[in-house]
């Protein structure tokens, strides 16, 4: 055959057995991800050549014990294997197995066996198998089961050139059939079987008995499912136990065979070793909190160096594209609309890089399902889960790869409450705002001569923002019902050190999809909010310069200063100014005018615009000198009163509002990416905006 | 059960919760090894079928054991 086929391969198996490693080793970095249509399960894709006229293509499918559907990443599975018409329904399987743990690995392969899906078992960590003691009678594994089986070691790579080669070969299904299906529900299995056009009887069993999950199907196709069921009594799951029993039992039969020696019950003994410091009642926890210090280190203060040297030369290509361009509002759109909204997307990379190296690292050493266990009993409490802390925790720095990072949690409630409250957690964004206002309205004093005043506010803003996400999770636990049950039975797995190619494939994958999924959605919002600014009815606009200039006629003013009332004018009558000065009325119960309305409309698209927002429309130019900014607020007289604008009042009212509200576009990009749909991340948004109009109300009302 | 001790499961009172049990290798008949629990009382890790698994207290309470 001169011309090259394509083949489907599918790589599925349990969490744990290596698969990802797998699935790295034959793509490398020919992958990408989608989305499995309509949720919110990643879908890796990749294609590799397995012989010079092969070429597959090779889905990684969601880590799964068996083929009961209960959560998210186990219907997607069960809905491609039950559907031949399915867009990623495979030619062929290959089920992966850690050979140091056969027995609960060969469950899954023992449903693929009677899928009639042609199959192909990977035994992956034979060495370490080797390593135990336990020896394995391959040849008998696969006479027994009627199925090629390949030993790899995926973290070292070898064997993969076995496994290539097998998979290029015809490969016809396996002839073994190891569930029987009880005889009185065979009539209905053989309608169904006919109806649909299956090719195995145990396809046919799986509508049979979970046709509700099975999307694909139609309600009319359903209901006839529903009604055969009905009449021959085999309600969903009836079976499932006992299948589950029976294949069980073939495997023990199969394993009594195959194993020659038994591992010697010592060779994890380094693992339980470790255990005992990990999961230590002191030392468990100071290690733990050690680990999320150097997290939080990291993301907070080392990836600042980087994601400084990216803001300087997008600013630099910024004014220098504005210089060289041609005048227009085309090339005014690229050099001060898209450039610094791509470097606006840029700027996080840093931040997802360092947390995702942390996280892989943790994953891949076996050591976050310690970290659940130790904080699970806590995270239980307020609806999260032992996973939901390095999210919420990294919260602290950047709330964008923090809910990125909630992948790890399985549970779809728990996963979506964390996502829902981490933006609440005071990130790095917020501090320039912080240091503003609370330098305004707190004098620089100690108390007892120890705690200075300013240090314990922002503390006590950190603390509200921790409190506002354990109360809304609380809340959300008990609004949210989900038909899943939420259950921690996970593996804890053997202690190992990192594959370092996995923990850089991790790294390029988010930040991949950062930037191409969210980065859309935030170019926009960046985009329209400037174009907001920068934009209003050409009258007003065009008349800038006049009226400064008669404004400041008996006065003599440097160009400098004339330049930035200028911009002060024109953004006080920009659309941004129109819309700012609509919602004063809004606003005012919270003792805010509309200056500070229009810095709460561009700093939407990341808080830290609020200061430089404010300098402009104070006509202070585009300087983010803090005493500048400082000193210019202090001045500010609100016309009402004959007092300073800025009170004590006016501060903590807007500390508060930017400690609870959303204000960031890209936390919606990245909560709309995680959630798969524009639901969530609104929700969010106006309960975090109604949230902080609220206490910025009370307050501003209780204080002044 | 005490940590440290070994014990052969009997079956499940939970109907629901024994599916995901049984799947993860908890059959009847098979020994699950408790090993330790967590510093803060819940969850615990146990070993069973040959690998280590942890579980809230009010999974494990579902399985039962032979006495």
């Amino acid at each position: 055959m001169g011309l090259e086929r394509k083949l489907k391969i599918a790589l599925t198996g349990k969490p744990n057995s290596g698969k990802s490693s797998l699935f790295n080793r034959l793509t490398g970095l020919k992958q990408k991800v989608g989305n499995f249509p309509g949720v919110t399960v990643d879908k890796r894709t990749g294609t590799c050549q397995l012989d010079d006229h092969t070429v597959a293509e090779i889905i990684d499918l969601p880590g799964i014990y068996s083929l009961y559907p209960r959560s998210l990443d186990e219907k997607i599975v069960s809905e491609i294997f039950a559907d031949p018409d399915h867009r990623d329904y495979p030619d062929k399987v290959v089920v992966i197995a850690d050979a140091t743990n056969l027995k609960s690995c060969l469950l899954l392969l023992t449903q693929m066996i009677d899928l009639g899906i042609p199959t192909v078992l990977a035994l992956n960590m034979v060495d370490l198998a080797a390593k135990s003691g336990l020896s394995i009678d391959v040849n008998k594994l696969s006479s027994t089961l009627d199925v090629p089986v390949v030993l790899i070691n995926a973290r070292e790579g070898h064997g993969l050139d076995k496994l290539k080669k097998s998979l290029a070969e015809p490969l016809s299904p396996s002839a073994s059939r190891i569930f029987p299906i009880a005889p009185e529900i065979i009539p209905a299995v053989n309608i169904i079987r006919a109806e649909f056009k299956l090719t195995s009887d145990y396809a046919a069993y799986l509508y049979l008995q979970q046709a509700d999950a099975l999307k694909f199907l139609s309600v009319r196709q359903k209901e006839f499912i529903r009604q055969l069921a009905k009449q021959y009594d085999a309600f969903p799951g009836k079976y499932q136990g006992a299948e589950t029993i029976h294949r069980y039992g073939f495997i023990q039969d199969i394993l009594n065979k195959i194993i020659l020696r038994l591992p010697n019950p010592e060779w994890k003994r380094s693992s339980y070793r470790l255990d005992r410091v990990f999961t230590h009642k002191i030392w468990g926890y100071v290690i733990f909190f050690g680990v999320l210090f150097l997290i939080f280190q990291s993301i907070f203060a080392w990836a600042q160096v980087p994601m400084d040297w990216i803001d300087r030369s997008f600013a630099y290509l910024s004014t220098y594209l504005s210089k060289k361009l041609p005048e227009g509002p085309l090339f005014e759109l690229i050099a001060k609309g898209i450039v610094p909204g791509i470097g606006g997307i840029v700027i996080f990379i840093p931040q997802i890089a360092m947390l995702f190296a942390f996280i892989s690292i943790l994953e891949e050493t076996g050591y976050m399902a310690r970290v659940v266990f130790l904080m699970d009993k806590l995270m239980s409490k307020v609806g999260l889960s032992g996973k939901s802390v390095v999210p919420l925790m990294s919260g602290w720095a950047c709330a964008i790869p923090a809910i990125m990072a909630t992948r790890t949690i399985d549970h779809w409630k728990d996963r979506l409450i964390t996502i829902f409250v981490t933006p609440f957690m005071s990130c790095s964004a917020r501090l320039p705002v912080f240091t503003i206002l609370v330098g305004l309205i707190i004098p620089d004093k100690k108390l007892l001569g120890f705690f200075n005043l300013q240090g314990l506010a922002l503390m006590g803003l950190y603390v509200l923002g921790f409190v506002a996400a354990i109360l809304s999770a609380l809340i959300l636990k008990m609004i949210i019902r989900t038909k899943e049950r939420s259950y921690l039975i996970m593996e804890m797995p053997t202690y190992r050190m990192p594959k370092w190619s996995n923990v850089g494939y991790n790294i390029i994958e988010k930040t991949k999809t950062f930037v191409f999924e969210a980065g859309k959605v935030i170019l926009a919002i960046s985009i329209i909010l400037w174009v907001l600014a920068s934009y209003g009815p050409p009258q007003e606009m065009n008349r800038a310069k006049e009226v400064v200039r008669s404004e400041t006629q008996n006065k003599t003013i440097t160009p400098q200063v004339f330049d930035d009332r200028v911009a002060a004018y024109k953004l006080e009558h920009s659309y941004a100014g129109i819309i700012g000065k609509a919602m004063e009325p809004a606003i005012r119960p919270l003792g805010y005018d509309w200056k500070i309305g229009i810095a709460l409309i561009t700093s939407f698209v990341a808080r830290e615009v609020f200061v430089g927002t404010i300098a402009t429309i104070y006509s202070l130019g585009s300087t983010e000198d803090q005493p500048t900014i400082k000193n210019r607020l202090k001045s500010e007289i609100n016309p009402d009163t004959g007092g300073p604008r800025f009170t004590p009042a006016v501060g903590f009212s807007l500390l508060v509002f930017y400690t609870l509200a959303m204000q960031c576009a890209s936390t919606l990009a990245i909560v709309k990416r995680e959630t798969k749909g524009w639901k969530w991340p609104l929700l969010q948004l106006g309960y975090m905006t109604g949230l902080a109009y609220l206490s910025a109300f009370v307050v501003y009302q209780v204080l002044s | 059960m005490l940590p440290g001790e070994t014990a052969i499961i009997a079956g499940f009172s939970d109907p629901e919760l024994s599916v995901k049990l049984l799947e993860m290798g908890f059959l009847p008949g098979t020994a699950v090894r408790f090993n330790f629990t967590a510093p803060l009382g819940d969850p615990v890790c146990v070993s069973v079928s040959g690998y280590d698994l942890s579980l809230r207290i009010a999974e494990a309470a579902v399985i039962s054991i032979v006495n």
